[in-house]
Parts: C-alpha cells; sequence; structure tokens
C-alpha cells in the first residue's frame, strides 16, 4: 500500500490536460503570436516581407475604408443588439405564458437558429432583390432592391442577422423566465403591480443575468458578421456594407493586404476584447445593486 | 390545477410564424418551378408550381457533387463532435477536479477559456499558412481548427458540470483499486451524459453551419462541404434561381430532417449549454 500525501496528486490528471493544452497552443496561441508579428510587415501573403515597424497600424487610423467597416460593423451590431433583444424577450414572453400548442410554436420558432447562414442569407438575397421590390410595385407603382442602394443595403443585413439570431436568444430567455417564481407575480398582484409596471420592477430584475449573457452573445456574434455579408451584399454597392470580419478576409486573403490586415485583426482583437470586459463589468455592477 | 390557455397570445404567436414559414415557403416553391414559370410579378413568383418536378434537384445535385459533399459535412461534424466529446470531456474533467487544488490547472482553465474572445480574424491569416506549412489545408486541418476553437466553451460547460457530481463516487471506486483512468471511463463519463448530449448538439450545430473555417482553410483542396458547395454554386451558376433554390433547399433538408427528429434534445441541449 502507498501512503499518500496530501500534496501528491494523480499524474493521470495532467496527461488528459495537456494534449489539449498544446493543440491549443499550436491553433490557438501561435497563430494569434504569428497575426501579430505579421501585423509589422508588409506581407502580402506571399513572396518576400520586411519590417515596416508601427506603420500598418498608423495607416489603420487614416485608412477610410477601414474606418468605414468599423462604423458598419458597429452600427449593425447595435441595430442587430437591440432589436434581437427586444424582440426575443417579448417572443419569450409570449411563449412562456398559458398558450396552447407550447411546444409546437417553441419548436418553430428555434428552426431558424439550425439553418446555415450563408444560405439564409442567398434565400433572403432573392427575397430582397425580387419580392421585395414586386410587392412595392405592386403598391407604390415602382420599386427596386434595397441591396443595391448605398444608403439601404445595410438594413437587409440587420434584418436577415435579426431574424436568425431571435431564435436563440428567445431560448435562452424562456430559461431565464422559467427561474422567476410564480408566488411572486402573486405578491407583485397584491401590491397592484401589473402590466408594464410588473415587467419592470419584478420580471426584468429576476432575469437581468439572462439580459447580461444575452446582450454579451448577441454583441459578439454580430461583430464578427460574415456569413450574412458574403450571401447578401458582398460589400457593395461601393464598399458600404464591409464588415470588420469581412475586410480582413477580403482583403487579406486575395487583395495583397496580409500584413496590413493583420494589424486591423489585432486592433479588432483588442476591441472585442474591451467591448466584452466593460459589458461583463457594467452588467456585472447592476445586478450587484439589486 | 387550471386549464385556461391565453388564446389572444397563442393567436398572435401563430400569425407570427408567417416570418419563419415565408422564406421556407419561397425555398420550396421556387427550387420546384422551372424558369419559365418564373415572372417579375409578385404572385407569379409566389405561386405553386404547375407540377412538382425533381429535375432541379437532380441537376443541382450533378452540380454541387451533393453525396460527395454531403459525405464531408458528415464526416467533418462527425469526427469533430466525437473527438469533442472524448477530448474535451476528459480536459474539462481533469481540469474541473483539480483547479481547486493546483495553480496549474487553474491557469490551465483560464487559459482555455481566454480562448473565447479571440476572434476568427485574427487566426484566419495564420491559420492557412500553418495548415498549408503542415500539409492539413484539407478535412483534417479543418477538424483540428474546429476541436480548439470549440475548447474553451466545451471545457467550461464540462468543469462546470462536475460541481454537480460529488467526488465520493470516485473515491470511492479508487477504493477498489480503479485508477484515475479507469474509474473517469467506467463511472464518470457515463455521468456526464446529458452533458455529452449538449455538448454534442452546440457543436454539431456550429460545425454543420460554418462556412469560413473550410472556406479558407480547405480551398483549392477541393473538398466542400454543404454550405461551402453553395458559395462556388453561387459564383458559377447565380442566374438560374430555380436550380439554385434546389440547392439550397438540399442543404437545408438535412439538418432540418435531424432536428424534426430530435428536436427535444436539441432545445434542452441549447438550453443547457446557455444557462451554465
Amino acid at each position: 500500500m502507498k501512503k499518500k500525501n496530501k500534496l501528491d496528486f494523480d499524474r493521470t490528471y495532467v496527461w488528459m490536460t495537456i494534449p489539449l493544452v498544446v493543440l491549443f497552443f499550436l491553433f490557438n496561441t501561435f497563430p494569434l503570436i504569428k497575426g501579430f508579428m505579421y501585423s509589422f510587415t508588409n506581407f502580402r501573403g506571399y513572396g518576400t516581407y520586411q519590417s515596416v515597424g508601427l506603420r500598418n497600424y498608423m495607416d489603420l487610423f487614416t485608412d477610410a475604408r477601414v474606418g468605414h467597416s468599423y462604423l458598419f460593423t458597429f452600427g449593425v451590431a447595435i441595430c442587430v443588439t437591440v432589436l434581437v433583444n427586444v424582440i426575443s424577450l417579448i417572443l419569450a414572453m409570449g411563449l412562456n405564458s398559458k398558450i396552447k400548442f407550447k411546444s409546437g410554436l417553441r419548436a418553430l420558432y428555434f428552426v431558424p437558429n439550425i439553418l446555415g447562414a450563408l444560405v439564409v442569407g442567398y434565400i433572403f438575397n432573392y427575397f430582397f432583390t425580387y419580392i421585395l421590390p414586386a410587392f412595392e410595385k405592386m403598391v407604390f407603382g415602382s420599386g427596386s432592391s434595397i441591396l443595391a442602394s448605398e444608403k439601404w443595403a445595410w438594413v437587409a443585413i440587420v434584418v436577415v442577422c435579426v431574424w436568425q439570431s431571435v431564435a436563440m436568444q428567445t431560448i435562452i430567455y424562456i430559461s431565464g423566465l422559467q427561474t422567476v417564481p410564480e408566488d411572486i407575480y402573486e405578491a407583485g398582484a397584491i401590491d397592484g403591480s401589473t402590466g408594464w409596471t410588473r415587467f419592470k420592477t419584478l420580471t426584468l430584475p429576476l432575469i437581468l443575468p439572462f439580459v447580461t449573457i444575452n446582450l454579451v452573445l448577441t454583441m459578439k456574434n454580430a461583430l464578427m458578421v460574415f456569413d450574412q455579408i458574403m450571401a447578401l451584399t458582398k460589400g457593395g454597392p461601393a464598399q458600404s456594407t464591409e464588415s470588420i470580419s469581412y475586410l480582413i478576409y477580403n482583403n487579406g486573403m486575395s487583395g495583397g493586404q496580409f500584413g496590413f490586415q493583420s494589424a486591423n485583426a489585432v486592433l479588432f482583437f483588442i476591441v472585442i476584447v474591451l467591448i466584452s470586459v466593460f459589458q461583463l463589468k457594467f452588467m456585472g455592477k447592476k445586478e450587484e445593486q439589486l | 390545477m387550471k386549464k385556461k390557455y391565453n388564446w389572444p397570445v397563442t393567436i398572435l404567436l401563430i400569425l407570427g410564424l408567417v416570418t419563419i414559414l415565408f422564406p421556407l415557403y419561397i425555398t420550396v416553391v421556387i427550387a420546384f418551378k422551372q424558369p419559365s414559370e418564373m415572372g417579375n410579378t409578385l404572385s407569379s413568383i409566389l405561386s405553386l408550381p404547375k407540377s412538382w418536378s425533381f429535375s432541379n434537384f437532380a441537376q443541382a445535385m450533378k452540380v454541387t457533387d451533393f453525396w460527395h459533399t454531403l459525405l464531408n459535412s458528415i464526416l467533418i461534424t462527425g469526427v469533430t463532435v466525437i473527438l469533442s466529446v472524448l477530448l474535451h470531456s476528459m480536459a474539462g474533467y481533469a481540469i474541473g477536479r483539480m483547479k481547486k487544488r493546483h495553480k496549474w490547472f487553474n491557469r490551465a482553465y483560464f487559459y482555455i477559456v481566454s480562448g473565447m474572445f479571440v476572434p476568427f480574424a485574427i487566426l484566419m491569416m495564420p491559420l492557412v499558412k500553418e495548415t498549408a506549412d503542415l500539409h492539413i489545408a484539407n478535412i483534417v486541418g479543418v477538424i483540428i481548427c474546429y476541436l480548439v476553437f470549440f475548447m474553451p466553451i466545451n471545457v467550461m460547460l464540462y468543469s462546470g458540470y462536475l460541481t454537480n457530481i460529488p467526488e465520493a463516487l470516485e473515491e470511492a471506486a479508487k477504493v477498489d483499486g480503479g485508477s484515475t483512468w479507469s474509474t473517469y471511463w467506467t463511472i464518470i463519463f457515463p455521468i456526464m451524459k446529458p452533458m455529452h448530449a449538449t455538448v454534442a448538439i452546440l457543436t454539431a450545430l456550429s460545425t454543420w453551419n460554418d462556412v469560413m473555417t473550410p472556406l479558407v482553410i480547405m480551398s483549392g483542396s477541393g473538398a466542400n462541404t454543404l454550405p461551402l458547395a453553395q458559395l462556388t454554386f453561387q459564383t458559377q451558376f447565380g442566374t438560374n434561381y430555380n436550380l439554385a433554390f434546389a440547392s439550397y433547399l438540399l442543404a437545408l433538408l438535412p439538418m432540418l430532417i435531424f432536428y424534426i427528429f430530435a428536436q427535444k434534445q436539441i432545445l434542452n441541449g441549447v438550453v443547457n449549454g446557455a444557462v451554465k
């Protein structure tokens, strides 16, 4: 019989972890470092390259196309986050009330989430290019595709993103609403809180952790929007719908801007981390106050 | 027990389904029509096809090499899911059990979980180079990438789930002479079944529908996944909408069929994963 020292532990645990840590390093941390290094070069993706110091980073802030992609991405992300959370919260309250066909309705409302964003984007592409203009023509006498409009193409992107992410967020809100005990509402009813006040003073504070999760998730997903753009506009018309991810992909992979777009990716990474930390901190504080 | 349904809400929710079903309706209708049946007016676009013919599907399957592409999608998703459940659960277990006792495991936990903040955009370009240099710019490379991308969330889910499993179970097995390794596979792994289901579903959904990873890593290897095939299809044959929609429908169908059969597990799995 071996005597066990308290500090001693079974090496098996180490062997269960090490292969994955190594794999994670090789395909996550290592490329991250590599990308950081490329961001200081004028690498085009092929051939030779030299270090250019901080020039890529300086250029980022003066490049109009990059600036526009940040504005566009943030605009879309904010619209999507607000719309998705409002719609899915309303939908979740409906699906959580005493309705008939409850499980069937819940199952159907989840369908958009299981469909691939690219294919959904193509279907909506047709809707915006042919069906919506045909409808306008019938009602107003003339109609054109919003996908061809520099001013309105972003609306189509928002619509498709919202259509898809509402499904997931609704399910999360439903499970949040189920954690609210019924007797709290009964107690609230005695105090005379109904309708909007009931929602504001009872429901919302009690599901705030779920609001936090949903805000962080939708914001993060919307900031990385890619498939929808690929399917709907390919960044056009006139580069008006280029998201950050799309710009990095498009110009980095085939536009000969490997080094420059690496710098853009590093900046994007920093921005994502800052936003996530800020959201979690800010929302965490609000939760504590309750 | 009162059984009074809220009918106004029920009716509103049923009406709201139009937003979900309309795009699916367009897809089916256009996929079955012939180009000659498509007009510019609303009614000609939205009407049912005169005869339901499968010719579009047959042609779309040929153009996209459907069976081969489907097989690739199934292979990538299947292997990713199996390896995620086996490997991520193992690491999640070791980290979950040891992170309070040893600094090293705690660090490993934060190291892996912090990977959630790394956007694909920054890894994309170096990964293309790396997989090409390692000669895995193919299905193997894509699977490895997925294993790494889903590691943060899956390890977090598994080690979180472990807090519900009393340690006494393993200790009892160890007293009976089992090693940590055998105890894990005979006692803990089967107990974690609900979490396996959640991890498998979340991983499968994201893998099956993902475009970007196979796009940047496999482009040029000649292997396609279902969503990727739609992308190349669109650039080459984008003008024949009936053919395109037949192809879209074919790409959506496997997931829809799967959802119809496993709907309850999928919804439960998603809730499980999201709330943890």
